[in-house]
């Protein structure tokens, strides 16, 4: 199982606990742990990366094994220790505001 | 005993202030959606257990939430459990799915040159007189959705963005948003909207064609101050029994229409400073509209420390100051253009709320304010129901 670790407010809009466990098919990167993710819980289509364009929205960020994948193409394989689910992967909320 | 239920929308999250019929005492129900951007709430009024509300982030988008038993209980529109399970195609996740049709295409930037139309964020929900499954959504790069399923699924009226001048259309300080949905009740066809800034614009033919409401609107700022388009109209209103009279607060001047919008003229008259946000008209009085000046478009608070409500009893040009309850020093809050509302009650309530918290009620057509709150986060929007 892939462990994914969300920001407050969509644990909250999903009602998730502090990380959700996901079944995912085939290579895991950044798109097929999303796409398992919003068909477990569509609420959160839209809230991550764009409807239709799968672009990542721009105040998020992903961090696997302590790097910031963000910027690679998202269907890169990531990383065995998110694969095999020893460490989450980290969708991040940028500081801002006040 | 009738009953109002007052909608507040906040930088913060989502309140539920309800009162009887003396709009006395309130209890004060939320936050909901705490954290998020609550743009507009808006309650059906064929079914007032109905509300949809509008919640977003610069974080992680939008959001449409729905209740159906009167705000107690909230979810988006096709999230339930026998929604997802359904084997039937049923959509799923798509209550916050706002995609242009088509190409998008561009309109203009900040700067004047063109930039691609990208959705934002919906401002403001407007729900049908006939049907609580209905719903429209003025939303940001502006354009018009609809929904008839309850807000589980949306899609654009095209004819609007798609309009001869849309290219043209550019953003106002708040961003290019529509903001402003009037359903004539007796045509229902026939819908106004307003776009920061590019103007006014009605069909009469349910959202399928447009047609520009901007003469006699001018604006200074513009190269043409009397172009077609390009002008920064802030709210429009109606009465239900004169739908042929429009009232608008512009970016400057108050202005008024009796002709459906085909023209305007001033009627700022005797007003401190004639810019402003929202703008109203009395339940039952509709030649009696209230705005609340603020001191100028680089200025956005309320002139000499002082709430003012303005009042005019004559459709405009002669307005009179209401203060009675209101802050009347020290006072630096403004008024957005979504955060006026009034109730039918015989005693017609004016309701407002302010950019440092405060929401105000007048239970006698503004003679009198007081408090409902004065703590709430930032005030986005403000409506209120009126509940038999």
């Amino acid at each position: 199982m892939v462990r994914v670790v969300l920001p407050h407010h969509l644990r909250n809009l999903a009602q998730l606990g502090q990380e959700v466990e996901l079944s995912v098919s085939g290579t895991v990167s950044v798109a097929s742990v999303l796409d398992a993710l919003e068909s477990g819980y569509p609420v959160l289509k839209g809230t991550i990366r764009e409807h239709e364009t799968h672009k990542r929205r721009p105040f998020l960020r992903f961090f696997a094994a302590g790097e910031d994948i963000s910027l690679d193409p998202a269907t890169q394989p990531l990383p065995e220790s998110i694969a095999n689910g020893s460490e989450p992967l980290l969708v991040v909320g940028a500081i801002a505001g006040g | 005993m009738s009953r109002v239920r007052v909608l507040v929308g906040t930088k913060k999250g989502a309140f539920v202030c309800t009162a009887d019929g003396q709009r006395k005492d309130w209890n004060i129900e939320g936050p909901f959606f705490g954290g998020w951007e609550i743009y507009h709430v808006k309650g059906s009024t064929v079914d007032p257990n109905r509300i949809y509300a509008s919640q977003s982030s610069g974080w992680f988008g939008q959001i449409i939430q729905r209740s159906d038993d009167g705000g107690k209980t909230w979810s988006p529109p096709g999230s339930s459990e026998e929604d997802l399970k359904s084997t039937d195609g049923f959509p799923k996740g798509e209550s916050n799915k706002f995609v242009y049709e088509g190409v998008a295409g561009t309109h203009l930037w900040y700067d004047g040159t063109p930039h691609p139309w990208e959705f934002k964020r919906v401002w403001h929900l407007e729900p049908s007189l006939s049907d609580p499954d209905t719903v429209f959504a003025g939303v940001e790069d502006a354009a018009m959705f609809k929904s008839q399923d309850g807000g589980k699924t949306w899609s654009e009226l095209s004819g609007l963005r798609l309009h001869t001048t849309g290219k043209d259309w550019q953003p106002g300080a708040g961003g290019m948003c529509l903001h402003t949905i009037l359903i004539d009740p007796k045509a229902p066809d026939r819908m106004w909207v307003a776009i920061s800034a590019a103007g006014c614009f009605r069909t009469d033919d349910g959202g399928v064609t447009w047609k520009p409401t901007n003469k006699g609107l001018v604006s200074n700022f513009m190269p043409n101050p009397e172009a077609e388009v390009g002008h920064c109209v802030h709210r429009i209103a109606l009465h239900p029994s004169r739908p042929d009279t429009l009232f608008m607060q512009k970016h400057w001047d108050v202005m008024r229409s009796d002709d459906a919008g085909d023209s305007w003229r001033e009627v700022s008259g005797n007003l401190p400073t004639d810019f402003g946000f929202p703008i109203d008209v009395h339940a039952h009085e509709p030649e009696t509209v209230y705005v609340v000046p603020i001191k100028s478009d680089s200025e956005h608070y309320v002139p000499e420390g002082k709430m003012r409500v303005y009042r005019s009893r004559t459709g405009g040009n002669e307005w009179e100051a209401l203060t009675n309850g209101l802050p009347q020093q020290d006072c630096y809050s403004n008024v957005l253009r979504d955060a006026m509302a009034v109730d039918t009650l015989d005693d017609c309530g004016v309701y407002f709320g302010t950019t440092g918290g405060q929401v105000y009620v007048s239970p006698d057509g503004g003679d009198h304010w007081s408090p409902i709150g004065e703590h709430f986060p930032s005030v986005l929007s403000v409506e209120v129901q009126t509940l038999k």
